[in-house]
């Protein structure tokens, strides 16, 4: 007889399961988000996430022993974020003569994130940790989770606050940019970069290719700017 | 396919490194990615043979192109961390999300309308 409580004891434990149900529920995301013809609201990294949230829950498997195998995917956002220069040093002839504006752009956008989100999680009486947590919530997730130990809020909940910033960012920036009648690429790509780190720029890469690599510059050097800014203001308005 | 693997995470590598060394508060695959891009540059400034806009290592390229085009995937792990904050989300889900959802329409808005200026004028 075969049994099935000793193979479920391998599974819980071993690797090899949540990396297997990573990546199938990835490809039934965008399957789904092929069902829905690609509309902007239907995020294949919802649904997917979705899918293993709601089978965590069935099974009562931890968060912890999911990660164990799900974190060989997660590594890979490393080199992924160090491979995004490569379609801004194929796009560098076009992005050069503007890399002073998008600096420029950049840091009053990121500033803007930051401030909004903290006036208005202030405003609506979220503890002074769950604050801290929202104020990099427009970086990219290791970098976030890094300013907000810094400034006395919780990484892991940062996590899921950024990640909720890209999705809304990658599902709705597009119609927000159309209803701003911001038509010019770069400008889309930056503000994508800006405040929807690399899942807008995941979309913005699917879209237009001026777009993506302007994405990805807003993404770095919003990371950079944040990083380098947001713990100094923060102690200084902190004390 | 490997030698552009290899690229990639030296760059993350040497970075991280670079981050922890001179105590950085940026990252080390940021500053990966500031490393790979300048290292670009230098070599079309010094190798005026290279092939261009190949970019350096074998299959560099590829391998970018792959990881980048599967970017929403590598998101997955962190993003079902939701579960763990089930509490906290439950406590205060209307301050976050009004955060969320206001703050980032606004800033897209925000940056896109003040790039769009800035580039109009400046080229």
């Amino acid at each position: 007889m075969v049994d099935l409580a000793q193979i479920w004891v391998y599974l819980a434990r071993d690797p090899l399961a949540a990396l297997t149900a990573t990546l199938l529920a990835w490809m039934a995301g965008l399957k789904l988000a092929a069902l829905c013809r690609w509309h902007p609201a239907a995020n294949p990294v919802v649904f997917a996430v979705v899918i293993l949230v709601a089978l965590l829950l069935v099974t009562g498997v931890e968060y912890r022993a999911y990660f164990e195998g799900a974190q060989f995917v997660h590594f890979l956002l490393g080199p992924a974020t160090v491979a995004l220069a490569v379609p801004l040093y194929r796009q560098w002839g076009h992005v050069r003569s503007s890399a002073p504006a998008a600096l420029m752009a950049v840091v009053s956008g990121g500033a803007v994130a930051a401030a909004v989100g903290v006036a208005l999680g202030w405003a609506f009486g979220a503890s002074p940790a769950v604050v801290a947590s929202l104020a990099p919530r427009s970086v990219t997730t290791p970098v976030a989770m890094g300013i907000a130990e810094q400034i006395g809020g919780l990484p892991g909940l940062t996590a899921t606050v950024v990640l909720a910033s890209g999705v809304v960012g990658a599902t709705l920036g597009p119609l927000v940019l159309n209803a701003a009648r911001i038509r010019d690429w770069r400008a889309r790509g930056l503000a994508m970069g800006t405040a929807a780190h690399g899942l807008g720029t995941a979309r913005a890469i699917s879209v237009n290719t001026t777009a993506g690599a302007f994405s990805g510059l807003g993404m770095g050097l919003n990371a950079l700017a944040t990083a380098l800014l947001l713990p100094l203001v923060w102690h200084f308005f902190a004390g | 396919m490997i030698p552009g693997l290899a690229t990639l995470l030296c760059c993350q590598l040497v970075g991280e490194v670079l981050a922890r060394a001179l105590h950085l508060p940026v990252p080390g695959p940021v500053i990966g990615m500031a490393l790979l891009f300048v290292g670009l540059l230098l070599r079309d400034q010094f190798l005026p043979a290279a092939a261009r806009p190949d970019p350096g290592a074998p299959g560099l390229g590829r391998v970018a192109d792959t990881l980048l085009s599967n970017l929403g995937l590598l998101f997955v792990p962190a993003g079902v961390g939701v579960v763990v904050y089930g509490p906290q989300l439950a406590r205060s889900w209307a301050p976050l999300s009004l955060a969320i959802v206001v703050g980032t329409l606004l800033s897209i808005a925000f940056t896109g309308r003040v790039a769009q200026a800035l580039m109009r004028r400046f080229g």
